[in-house]
Order: structure tokens, then sequence, then C-alpha cells
């Protein structure tokens, strides 16, 4: 565990990504707090430019630009979690039956993985949420669908190589129960990889997110990123700021857990990190 | 006795030192080491794992990874190379000097034709073309089958033994006056091995030049080298001529390696016929490639008509090079893969076992155990040790605290302190995993132990000590163990009879002294006669455990 | 033979994979709630007896459901992809007549980060830990972090709105320019924003990707036997890391190749390119679904034809492949 810190910590950019996310995850908690105001009201004139009477000017229906950026946080870290677990729950599972269980049940679910890769994501992401009417439960179940096969893959492998290793063999002639095999021989053994997924997964859902929300398939009830930008479209040359500040804000978000995940990675899978250096 | 003090050195290496980076377990991989490579000779570099042999090559080609730092001199051709530019290093790599490395499966590059690689060298040292019939000609030179065809086959299509007589030829190809073969032969068959060997010598022969050999084993010394230096933790502990160190070694280190290496001499049949315990009859298996739509499958068949009887208290060894289906038959034993054919009976069971479905075995499954190959793969990293000896016992409903107490007893009798219980696997060294290994076998109080290369991943000054633990258990607990290998030496050693197996069939079985001393088939002679240092090596001096164990100690 | 019956089997492949997503196309509508005529026929169709009848017919809807599923495979594997409402055309016509359109801008942009990125990866990787890695590795995360749609943006904020250097939507200008010469250079004018949009995230993805499976490579055996050989690093670099270190590159590209409507959408939207991706667009904002699951079946059969190719070229790169 020590040195699972030490070797994070030797990463800088992960150390300033954890720094960066953990300030993001706390604005999103506080986010009422910080801004008791509702991010959808109009508050003052419209298209005030920032450093005025709003920090980071309104929009053009003169709704507070930070007061939005405040409360998108909410809802772009939640899908981005939520649709990463979802897909990892899926992945995992699918993965793993392929992989310890080999024989046909393989065949199957790599055929249904392997189908899932083939589907063009983010259109079937857009079909998704458009035909299931727009919404959080779309959003996330779109996400989820299009994300969890090369989850399903790594699953796979990882259990795969794990399966005919030789402690697992042991604990087969030992008599020890298969569901008990998987849960503590092979899961503990291929969980830092799928960790360090998971984490890139969280990433690129809230990309996706920003982009369905761009498109106009966001949940109309909540603010979010993708949305600002969105609605900003058609007055984003007089009113730079509209797309400028939500659009920082997800960079800033997905920056700092990319570098969080490369530091995951460094940490908790030493081998693969670069080349090293042994005595033969 | 040959030593030869007039003519010049080659190489001849002064103080050198590499050290390390920081937070490894020693300071210098390489601590001041003086050596020197006589102009014709074969020098061998003889040390256990981590003593440094192979990094001291590496100083010699330039290859150190950067961030360390290598210090002293190393004189050749007028140059230092511990200390030269490194454009003028590249000119004497690959010309002057050749290198061959262990692994002939990594070391070829995978997606370039064999012809080309060796074309590189040519290439690149601006000697001008046409190359082919010089490539053709060397390739005809190593030995290898069909040049022609051969030299525009990708490494995959070769074998290893053929890897590495393209890896010799490119190091071979400008005629360099010194070649550095890291433990060349130490990833090939015991056959294989021989013949690589016998090429080594008789291209050194032939073309007068000189071989820097690093090795772990001792047979391989006595087999080619002219001179040795023995190396313990970046030092030279002992070198001189090889005669002189075999038949006389100084160092005490010297001496405990020289005792580890197995002798040809079988263990002494019993004298009675052991009662009977496992006993398996015709036993099959053909793997068939899956085939695809368009694609027929193809098969191999890994086990044929295999039998044998083990007694209790008896050992039985598997013998056979890789491809030989000793493990695939291990592993269908003890039912972790099915067979397509055959019959095995453990005594006091009215069926045979390969019948059995899962239900039916789970009771048996406690009778037949396993030791595997590989210290490292076969603990789980996750588990402390208590969990991992004690797996088998919880399972089959044995309470924590009385588990607790069979493991402390079981550690015990594998010789590691009890306190190893609660720490995990990698606090251990490669001679204690495997102890654990035995330990968690031993758990269930089995009848039959089927144990897969035991030792032949640990180094041989560790080999013996394990080989004495697996002997000392079998006395006390009368247990029938079925001991596979691929080192006819280790067989010897423990078995009481001996089945040798190549490409999936028993080509001969008997009690060790007969195949030993009087093997009937061809292929057992041939591997027989492949053992390295046959006949050259010295009787045994003192007792080789007392001493292997002090060796253990001090390195834990 | 071998290459007959390989390909014999890819075509029963990409067949099945077709059928299979025709088939979940199917579903797909009668997922949604309520009367899956009107859900095709979209809003605006729904209102229109008429054409809610015709959608009826065209998919047999007062038919029992295998019924309908035949008819509707029937129909996609005669290329009839049915009617938009909307435009009142053949959905097959407006697919193939916006089809030219996005290939030019994915696959220059395609092109542009795939000569880029490998290069800049290999360049960086054989510097490991000097400014240029560090500061190209910077400028790779950043862009592997942003959304394109916003870079989108923020170009067209920077070269059209600030500098007035380059048109910000658009496929050609308003006042059409005469000769062929002329109307090139007016596309290759609108192409540059979104391109360049759309390669900065591919060129990212390639950096990032060239660097560390070079990295990974440049510890393996062979390349030591390489260096032992007494080659120059350049030779080392190319000949033994870069070549093994590009297949899976290629192996990317390729799956990447077949995904590349998908991320003209949001590109094309931005800059209103006249696509598939805009098409797409447009056909969402409508809700007219017939358009909608249109564009999803090609986009598929894209990633099926990519997805054969990268195989074949992985194939030859890859002697290990296919051979055992």
């Amino acid at each position: 565990m020590r040195d699972f810190f030490q070797r994070f910590c030797e990463n800088r950019g992960a150390l300033v990504g954890l720094v960066v996310l953990t300030v993001i995850i706390l604005v999103a908690i506080t986010a009422p707090l910080l801004s008791p105001v509702d991010p959808w009201r109009s508050l003052g004139r419209p298209l005030q430019p920032p450093g005025g009477e709003f920090a980071l000017g309104t929009d053009m229906l003169g709704r507070d630009v930070l007061a939005g950026i405040l409360h998108g946080a909410r809802i772009s870290l939640w899908i981005g979690i939520l649709s990463a677990v979802v897909a990892a729950l899926i992945g995992v599972t699918m993965g793993a039956i392929a992989g310890f269980f080999g024989g046909w049940v393989d065949d199957v679910l790599v055929r249904i993985t392997e189908f899932f890769q083939t589907i063009p994501s983010f259109i079937f992401a857009i079909l998704l949420v458009a035909i299931l009417t727009p919404g959080l439960t779309s959003i996330v179940v779109a996400i989820a669908v299009v994300t969890w096969p090369p989850i399903a893959r790594l699953a796979r492998a990882e259990f795969m190589t794990l399966r005919s290793r030789e402690f697992v063999e042991a604990a087969v002639l030992s008599g020890v129960s298969r569901p008990r095999i998987i849960l503590r021989e092979v899961l503990p053994n291929a969980v830092s990889p799928l960790i360090v997924m998971g984490s890139l997964t969280v990433a690129t859902a809230i990309l996706t997110e920003s982009a369905l929300s761009f498109l106009g398939l966001g949940d109309p009830n909540r603010i979010s990123w993708g949305y600002m930008i969105g609605a900003a479209r058609t007055v984003f040359r007089h009113a730079w700021w509209l797309s400028v500040f939500p659009g920082l804000a997800i960079v800033l978000t997905v920056l700092a857990i990319n570098l969080v995940g490369e530091g995951l990675n460094d940490a908790l899978n030493p081998h693969l990190k670069g080349r090293r250096v042994g005595v033969q | 006795m040959g030593q030869d003090t007039t003519s010049t050195p080659l190489v001849s290496i002064e103080g050198l030192r590499i050290s390390l980076p920081l937070g490894s377990d020693r300071v210098m991989a390489v601590d001041g080491i003086d050596l020197s490579v006589k102009p014709g000779k074969i020098l061998c570099i003889v040390g256990e794992s981590g003593s440094g042999k192979s990094m001291t090559a590496h100083a010699i080609m330039g290859l150190v990874p950067k961030p360390l730092k290598v210090e002293g001199a190393i004189h050749f051709d007028g140059h230092n190379l511990a200390d030269i530019a490194p454009s003028v290093h590249r000119g004497i790599r690959g010309s002057r000097i050749g290198m061959v490395f262990q692994e002939p499966m990594a070391a070829l590059n995978p997606v370039m034709k064999v012809g080309k690689q060796i074309e590189e060298v040519f290439r690149f040292h601006n000697i001008p073309g046409p190359y082919d019939d010089r490539i053709v000609a060397l390739l005809d030179s190593m030995g290898l089958p069909e040049p022609e065809l051969l030299r525009h086959a990708y490494p995959f299509r070769l074998s290893g033994g053929q890897r590495q007589r393209v890896m010799i030829a490119m190091a071979l190809a400008l005629d360099p006056a010194l070649l550095i073969a890291d433990e060349p032969t130490t990833a090939l068959d015991v056959t294989t091995q021989k013949q690589i060997l016998n090429l080594l010598k008789t291209a050194q022969h032939e073309r007068q030049m000189s071989i820097m050999l690093i090795t772990h084993d001792f047979g391989v010394v006595a087999e080619i080298g002219d001179e040795v230096a023995v190396m313990q933790e970046g030092r030279i502990v002992e070198r001189g001529a090889v005669k002189d160190v075999l038949h006389d070694p100084q160092h005490p280190y010297t001496q405990t390696l020289l005792a580890a290496v197995p002798d040809l001499s079988p263990r002494p049949a019993a004298d009675a016929e052991p009662a009977p315990l496992l006993s398996a009859a015709n036993v099959s298996k053909t793997y068939r490639t899956r085939s695809g739509w368009f694609t027929p499958g193809r098969e191999v068949h890994a086990v044929q008509n295999v039998s044998l009887q083990l007694g209790r208290g008896e050992t039985v060894g598997v013998v056979g090079e890789s491809g030989s289906g000793k493990s695939t038959f291990a592993r269908i034993v003890v039912r972790l893969l099915t067979a397509d054919e055959g019959d095995v009976r453990l005594d006091g069971v009215d069926a045979n076992l390969l019948d059995l479905d899962t239900r039916q075995l789970a009771p048996l499954r406690k009778r037949v155990q396993m030791v595997f190959q590989d210290p490292f793969a076969s603990l789980n990293p996750r588990r402390t040790v208590f969990e991992i000896v004690a797996q088998g016992l919880r399972a089959h409903g044995v309470g924590r605290r009385e588990a607790r107490r069979r493991v402390e007893e079981l550690l015990d009798l594998v010789a590691l302190d009890p306190s190893a219980a609660d720490r995990y696997p990698n606090a251990f060294s490669g001679g204690q995993r495997q102890r654990i290994g035995i330990a968690r076998a031993l758990a269930l109080e089995p009848d039959v132990i089927v144990a897969d290369e035991p030792v032949s991943a640990l180094d041989v000054s560790i080999q013996a000590r394990v080989l004495d633990l697996f002997a000392d258990i079998q006395k006390r607990l009368g247990i029938g163990l079925l001991f596979i290998t691929h080192d006819l030496r280790v067989a010897a050693q423990i078995c009481d009879r001996v089945i040798v197996m190549r490409k999936g069939e028993v080509v001969e079985a008997g009690t060790s002294a007969q195949v030993l001393f009087d093997p009937q088939h061809e292929y057992t002679r041939l591997l027989i006669d492949s053992i390295p240092g046959r006949g050259q090596m010295p009787k045994k001096h003192g007792p080789a455990t007392a001493a292997a164990e002090a060796m253990e100690r001090t390195r834990e | 033979m071998r290459h007959l019956s390989y390909i014999a089997g890819w075509m029963v492949k990409a067949l099945a994979v077709v059928l299979a997503i025709t088939i979940l196309n199917f579903f797909l509508i009668r997922m949604a709630p309520g009367d899956p005529a009107i859900v095709l026929a979209g809003e605006a169709g729904a209102a229109d007896e008429q054409f809610l009848e015709q959608v009826r017919s065209d998919f047999g809807l007062d038919r029992p459901l295998p019924i309908q599923l035949a008819a509707y495979v029937g129909n996609v594997l005669t290329l009839d992809l049915g009617q938009s409402y909307r435009a009142q055309r053949p959905v097959v016509d407006m697919l193939f007549e916006r089809l030219p359109a996005t290939l030019l801008l994915t696959g220059s942009a395609y092109l542009f980060a795939l000569l880029l990125g490998p290069l800049l990866g290999a360049l960086a990787a054989t510097r490991p830990r000097t400014i240029f890695d560090s500061l190209l590795m910077v400028v790779a995360l950043f862009f592997y972090a942003t959304p394109i749609f916003w870079v989108g943006l923020l170009l067209i904020l920077v070269f059209s709105v600030q500098l007035g250097w380059l048109p910000p939507f658009g496929m050609q200008s308003m006042i059409p320019v005469s000769g062929a010469w002329n109307q090139t250079l007016d596309v290759l004018r609108h192409l540059i924003l979104p391109a360049l949009t759309l390669g900065l995230f591919y060129i990212a993805v390639y950096v990032r990707l060239t660097r560390a499976s070079m990295l990974e490579t440049s510890s393996l055996d062979y390349v030591k036997t390489a260096r032992a050989k007494g080659l120059p690093e350049w030779r080392v670099a190319t000949a033994h890391v870069l070549r093994t270190a590009l297949l899976p590159i290629i192996t990317f590209a390729g799956l990447q190749a077949g995904h590349l409507v998908g991320g003209a959408v949001v590109v094309e939207t931005v800059f209103a390119w006249p696509g598939i991706g805009r098409l797409a667009f447009d056909a969402l904002f409508q809700r007219d679904y017939n358009l909608l699951l249109g564009v999803f079946l090609l986009s598929a059969l894209m990633v099926v034809f990519f997805n054969m190719i990268t195989d074949i070229l992985v194939r030859l790169a890859d002697p290990r492949i296919g051979s055992a």
C-alpha cells in the first residue's frame, strides 16, 4: 500500500490531476451552497461580458454563467461516474464469465462483444437517447451500452490468463469452490488494470455526455456544460464567454481524470511502466 | 597447465564497476572485477542469478541500460570500451565482437525475414554486396537445413535451436575476434543444447576466435570451457583453468556450486515391491485446433497410450524434453485436464478417475495434490501464506484455529518459520516459495503428490535443498511421488523408477539404474549423451546438502 | 485457395453483422414508447394521416411481428430504407448525396492525423524526457481531453471571427465562384477548419499510442540484438522498433476509420458542413427517425468494411498472423 502511494506520487502530473479533481468534486458537492440561485433563472441583463456584475458573464437569457458551471459540475461528474460504473458492471461480468469458463460460453459472449464494437458508438448513443427520450437514465444507458465492450475484452483477457495460472489450479485441487475461486483468487488479481480502465472510462463518458448535450440530447431538467455550449451556439461569435468557460470546465475535468488514471496505472501496474532497469 | 601467460589477452577488464539504481538490494551490480580473455580460448563466467555476470557482458558491448554507470577499463583492440565514443563502439559491435543472447524466441525480430536480419550486419558495416551467397553459405555452415529457403522464413517458423543457430550466424557473420554468448543454451532442450555447444566449439576452432560464455551450469563449463571465472554478487571469487577449478575448487562458493550439481548416480532401487497406490493405463489426449468455417482443424497427439504404476513411498520420474507431453500427462492424472481415453485408478477407489464428474471427484481431490513449476505464478500474490496453505483445509471444513495450528506444523515440516504465515508471497525467495507450495500440497495429507518440474526455475544450490526436502518428506510420510522433469540428472537423484517420454509417447521405462546405465532406446541414449559435462565433472566434494543449506541461509 | 476461403469467410461475417444491425434497428423503433408508426413518421409526419398509413404499409406494422421483421430485413437487403417524411424522398438517395462531403472531411482529417501523429509520436519516443517530448505529450494530453465541438468553436472564434482568415461554416461560399480551380480552392478553404478540428483529436490519440507502443517495443530483446549487431541508432529505431510498434497502430487506425462518421456528426454540426453527420443532426432535430436509422445503418456498414480492410492490412504487416 505504501508502495502504491509512493509510485503514484512519483508521477507529478497525477498529483496535479488529483488535486484538480478533488476541487471539482468538492465544487460539485457544494454547488447549491456556493451558488444558491437556480442556474436556470434569469438574473440580469442578457449577454453581459465577464468581469462585471457576474464574474463569468450572463447568457442570452440573462442567466449567470458561473452558476451554470458550478451546477453543471454535478451532472457532468454524476453521469460520467454512473455510466462508467454501469459499463464496468456489464463489461466485467461478461468478460469474467467468458474468460473464466471459456468454451462455447466464451464463443457466444465474444461474438456479442464484437458485434457491439462494430456498432458506430456515437451514432448509436444518439439513436438510443433520441428514441428513449432524453433524460438522465437514457443518457447513462446509452453511454454504458456503447462503452462496455473494451472493458469486457480487458476483463476477459485478464481472466483468461489468470484462469490458467498455477495458483488457480492449486485452488481447484484444494477443493475450493468455483465462485470462491473467481471472487478470491482471480478477481483481486484482475482488478488493477480494470480500475485504470474504469477511470479512463469516466473521462470518455464525460466527453460523450457533453457531446450529446451539445446536440440538444441532454437531460432537459438539469443544466450541464455541454448544454450550455450547445445552447449558446447561435450567439457564440458575439459572446465568446458562453462557450469558452463551460468548455474549459470540461477540459479541466477530463484532463484531471486522465492524469489520475495514468498515475493509477503507474502505481498499480508497475510492470507496464515504460522500461525498467534490473540486473540481468 | 593451460595457464598461458605469454600471449597478450584479447580483452582485458580492469576494475570494472557498474552501479545499480538507488533502492536496489545492493549498490553495485558489478563490483570491481578484473578479467581477461585470451585469444583463441573459451572463457566461461559462472554464477547464479543476480551475480552480475550478464551485466559484465553487456558492458563490453556497450549495452548497459542508460541510467547505470560503467566505471573502470575494458581494453580491446587498443580501445577502452568503458569510455569510448558511441559511434566507434558501434563499429566494433557486430564486426569485431559478436553477441548471442539467452532467449532465441525473443532475440530475433519477429517481423523481419532471417536472411534480412543477417544482411543488416553486412550492410551496416559497409561490406559491399551482393550478400545472398554469403548468407546462404553462413546459414549452411551453421548446420541449418535448406539455407536457400530458410533465409526467406520469418523467425516464428523456426524451432528454438534453429533460431539460436541463426543468432550465432548473425554474430559470426563478420568473423569477430570475440563472441559473447549470454546463457546461449539455457532456454533450449538438453539435446539441442548439446548441438549448439558443439557448434560453438567447432566455430571457435575453425575461426580461431575467443568466446566469453556466460552460464549458470558447471556442466556447460566442463563441456566447453578452457578457463572459468566464478562470480558471486558482483565479484569474481575464483578464476583459473577449467580442469583446475573443477577438480580443486578453492573458494567455498565454488565448492557449493559444484556440490549442488546433481550427480548422475541413480538412487538404489527399493528392495521390496511397494504397495500399489496409483496406476495409469493407456492415457491419451489429442489437441485439435478448432476448424474455422473454411479451414480444416489440426491434431496434436499430446499424450499417447501412456501407462505407469506408482507405489506407496515410491518416486516415479517422468522425463522428457519440451513437447513430450509430460506436463499434460501430469495434469490429466490430477484431473486438471480431461483425457480422451485411459484409465487412472487410485488405491481404494473402485472407479476410473477419468470417468468421474466434478461432484464425484470432489472428495477424492485431496488425495492427489500437485506442486508446480513456477514459484512465482503458483502462489496468489494477494493472499497471505496462511490463507494459501490453509485454503484446502478451510474448503474441507476445518475451523480457523485448527487450520492455523496445522499450517504452523506444515511450515515447520518444510523448514520455514511459523511467522511466515502472516506474510505475503513477495516476501520470500524462489526456494522459500517452493517450500510454501509444498506445504500447501501436503496440507490435505495426500497419498500422491504430482510435482511438475518443481526445481527447474531455481538456482542450482537451491535446487539441491528442495530435492532433499522432497526425499525427506516422502520418507517420513510415505507419499507416492510422481516427479515430472526435463533433467535426467535430477531424475536419477530422486526417482526409483523412470519413464522417458518423447512426442507424447513412452519410449522407455524401468528403474533409474536400468534407464541410466543400460538405456535400450536410442532416444534415451541421446538424452544421456547430451547431459553437459558428462564424464568431465569431478566426484562430489563434501556433503552437498550441508553446503547448500549454508548457502541458502546467507542469501535469504 | 486460402485467400479465397478467407474472403468468403469475411463476406459471411460481414453479412451476419449487417443482418444483426438491421434486426437491432427494427427493435430499437419498437423500444420507443408509443405507436412505432408515429415514431417512424416523426412528430410532423404523425399529423399527416396519409403519411402514417404509408409508413404502416411500408413497414407492415399491421401484420405480426416476425412478418414485420422479415419485411424490414427484406427491404434493407434490397437497399430500400424507406422515405424521409421531411424531405419526401427516399432515405438511400439522401445518404448517397451527402456521403462525398463527409468522406472528404473525415478522410482529410484522418490522413492528416495518420501522417503527422505517428511521426510526432516516434520523434517523442526516440527522445524520451526531453523538452520536445514533454511538450508534445502535454499538448496531446490536452487535445485528448478536449470536446471536439469546443475546439471547433474556438478555431472559428480565432481564425474566422478575430482574424477573418477562413470561412466559419459551409462547404462553399454563398456567392458562387467561377472556374473549376477556384471552386476547388473555395472548398479547400472551407475544409481547413473542420478537418483541423477533427484531426487534432485524432493526432493526439496517435501521438500517445505511437509513443507508448515504441517505448514498450524498445525494451524488447530483439532491439538489443539489433544494437549488438552494430546497427546505427536510426536503423534500430526505424527497422526494429517502429516497424513492430506500428502494428497496434494499424489495428487502431483501421478500427477508427469505421467510426469516422460518428465523429463527423458533431463537427459537421458546428461547421454546418453538408454531410451525413449534419444530416443526422437535422434528422434528430426533426425527429426523422427513419433517416436517422439510415445513417446508423450506413455507418455500421462502413465499420464492417473498414474492419475487413484492417484485418487484411494487419495480416500483410504481421507475418505471424493467419499462418499459424
